[in-house]
């Protein structure tokens, strides 16, 4: 036993010599991952702070001279910036809490309740996960039509509410199924109707994964790009994705104002990242492991 | 307490208001596709019944076909990239410090709208300002492509932002799926003798194979309707080097007003999705699925 032990001993020093150098490589390709990841967007906030001369005549990364503020100044008067903005806050805003509203009605019947078509239409919303918008989209597009939503933007929150309904079903599912009972049972029992349950038991109870849902919610609304450019032909109806597109066309050759509409509209979305990151990757981690 | 959550009205109160939502906004314009396919259709004048004609041109469409494989290749290539990605993720597992920032990191891009995404990179491919030109010049290579407008490398120029943005998407699935393994079976093997090579192809895939299923169906799936960022970085172009189905049915519906012939498009971009997504949980069902706790 003895023998065998000094017999081991070199080999798993080399191991672990090897084993440290192995990690220190793999470390440094994660790392080299992350400049990839980053570096385009590093170079998008240089060249939104630098005028024409500067961006074609010094290397790419080099530190702006002078911020070059005016840039930003430039789009946020000329384009219709802050308006998109707004359309783009109040249509994610409702059509988010539309769906998590309805979802956790959905989700609380089909795990609680007792009824006969209760798988069937699980089944119905599940599949809309795999639905492209693509095939539903001219058909959409007549029916708003002949209802008069076309250029209304009724039709977005229509659109955003319903193919979010699939995903934040799934999102709430695991949670609902693993909640426990009890308190339910106790609600009941003190004569609580099912309404004054779902409002004042369930929900509360439900909030950390309905702050995950919405937020990726969120994010799926924020960026919506086809359903606007579809109805919405009105620019100042327009949210801040297919806004800013437009508002590009505008300026292909300036530039320091496509880097500073840009650094504008993707803002929003990296301020709500630094501040909720743990929450957004927690609901991107649980929307799918669980399928 | 079975009668309060048997109450009909209740349950008619909670799943109608979003059943009859996802009946008319999901499944009544699917069943439409497939039948404004049988229309010719400009969407101003009345629709005029024309039989199969749309999906038999489809069959014919040489430009609709073309569309398809570049869809298939997006679908090929993404699927590979997983491979990648949960490399990534099985180092980032092991303990390594700062796991958790590097991969939120690595999300960033997939946070921003493919609009955003695809104006940056088109500058990045910018032919002379581009930074990826730039770099390829500052190593010495001369006669750098002009990416974008080549009809031979456009189709890969398109795929790098894609593979760039989707990254930390698929990271953080496969991280937190490695997470969810039980330390106990790792140090089993560990203690004995498994190498951590052997320990990653014999225990931990196996134990995520559910998981990497569910990102080959969202891979292929996502490949096949594929849309924003192509549409914006090159409209399917040059010359329709880039285009895919999903873009094809698009410019056919809202350019050139043949609803009924795009309908015919959306309609088997329907099918083929459903049939992919049903076809890869067939290949790669598991017998018996593993359990542990």
């Amino acid at each position: 036993m003895n023998s065998a032990n000094t017999m081991k001993l070199p080999a798993a020093t080399s191991r672990s010599f090897a084993g440290r150098l192995g990690k220190g490589v793999l470390y440094v390709l994660l790392v080299v991952a992350a400049i990839v990841q980053l570096l385009p967007l590093v170079w998008l906030l240089f060249f939104s702070l630098k005028n024409n001369q500067e961006v074609f005549n010094l290397p790419a990364f080099s530190l702006p001279k002078e911020l070059r503020w005016e840039n930003y100044e430039l789009v946020w008067t000329r384009g219709h910036i802050g308006r998109y903005l707004w359309n783009s806050v109040w249509i994610t805003a409702v059509s988010v809490g539309l769906t998590i509203l309805l979802a956790s009605f959905v989700t609380y019947a089909i795990t609680r309740m007792r009824w006969r078509l209760s798988t069937l239409v699980l089944g119905l919303f599940m599949i809309g996960i795999m639905i492209p918008v693509h095939s539903a989209l001219i058909p959409l597009f007549n029916m708003f039509n002949k209802a008069g939503l076309i250029d209304s933007q009724l039709s977005l929150l229509i659109t955003y509410t319903a193919f979010n309904l699939p995903l934040t079903i799934m999102i709430l599912l695991g949670f609902y199924y693993a909640l426990p009972r009890e308190v339910e049972e106790a609600a009941i029992m003190d004569g609580c109707s099912v309404n004054r349950l779902f409002f004042r038991i369930i929900l509360p109870m439900t909030s950390s994964v309905i702050a995950t849902a919405a937020i990726i919610n969120m994010i799926y609304n924020w960026n919506e790009f086809i359903f606007v450019n579809t109805f919405i032909s009105t620019d100042s109806l327009k949210t801040l994705t297919v806004g800013v597109q437009n508002f590009i066309g505008q300026y292909t050759v300036n530039w320091g104002a496509i880097g500073a509409t840009l650094m504008l509209s993707i803002l929003p979305i990296i301020l709500i990242f630094l501040a909720l990151s743990n929450r957004i990757v927690e609901g991107i981690a649980a929307g799918s492991v669980k399928g | 307490m079975d009668k309060v959550l048997s109450n009909k009205w209740v349950i008619a109160l909670y799943v109608l208001p979003s059943l009859l939502l996802i009946l008319a906004v999901i499944y009544v314009p699917l069943v439409l596709t497939g039948y404004y396919g049988l229309m010719e259709w400009d969407a101003v004048s009345p629709m005029e019944y024309i039989g199969l004609d749309n999906y038999s041109r489809l069959i014919e469409d040489g430009a609709f076909w073309a569309s398809v494989r570049h869809s298939l290749v997006f679908a090929v290539m993404s699927t590979l990239s997983l491979i990648l990605y949960l490399a990534v993720a099985m180092i980032l597992s092991a303990n390594i410090r700062g796991a958790n920032l590097l991969r939120k990191i690595y999300l960033i891009p997939m946070l921003l709208s493919s609009v955003a995404i695809a104006q940056l990179w088109l500058k990045i491919y910018h032919p002379t300002t581009g930074i990826l030109n730039g770099f390829l010049e500052w190593i010495g290579i001369e006669n750098t492509p002009a990416w974008l407008s080549d009809t031979k490398v456009v189709l890969w120029a398109v795929f790098i932002p894609i593979l760039w943005q989707y990254a930390g998407f698929y990271i953080i699935i496969y991280y937190a799926a490695l997470k969810n393994i039980p330390a106990t079976l790792v140090e089993a093997a560990r203690i004995d003798g498994a190498t951590s090579v052997q320990i990653a192809f014999r225990i931990k895939l196996p134990l995520i194979f559910e998981v990497i299923k569910v990102t080959i169906v969202l891979a292929v799936v996502g490949s096949l309707k594929y849309f924003d960022l192509i549409y914006v970085m090159t409209g399917g172009g040059p010359n329709g080097a880039s285009e895919v189905m999903a873009s094809y049915m698009y410019n056919a519906a809202f350019d050139r007003r043949e609803f009924g012939y795009g309908s015919a498009i959306g309609f088997f971009l329907l099918v083929i999705c459903l049939v992919a997504t049903w076809g890869i949980r067939r290949l790669t069902a598991t017998k018996d699925t593993i359990e542990y706790s």
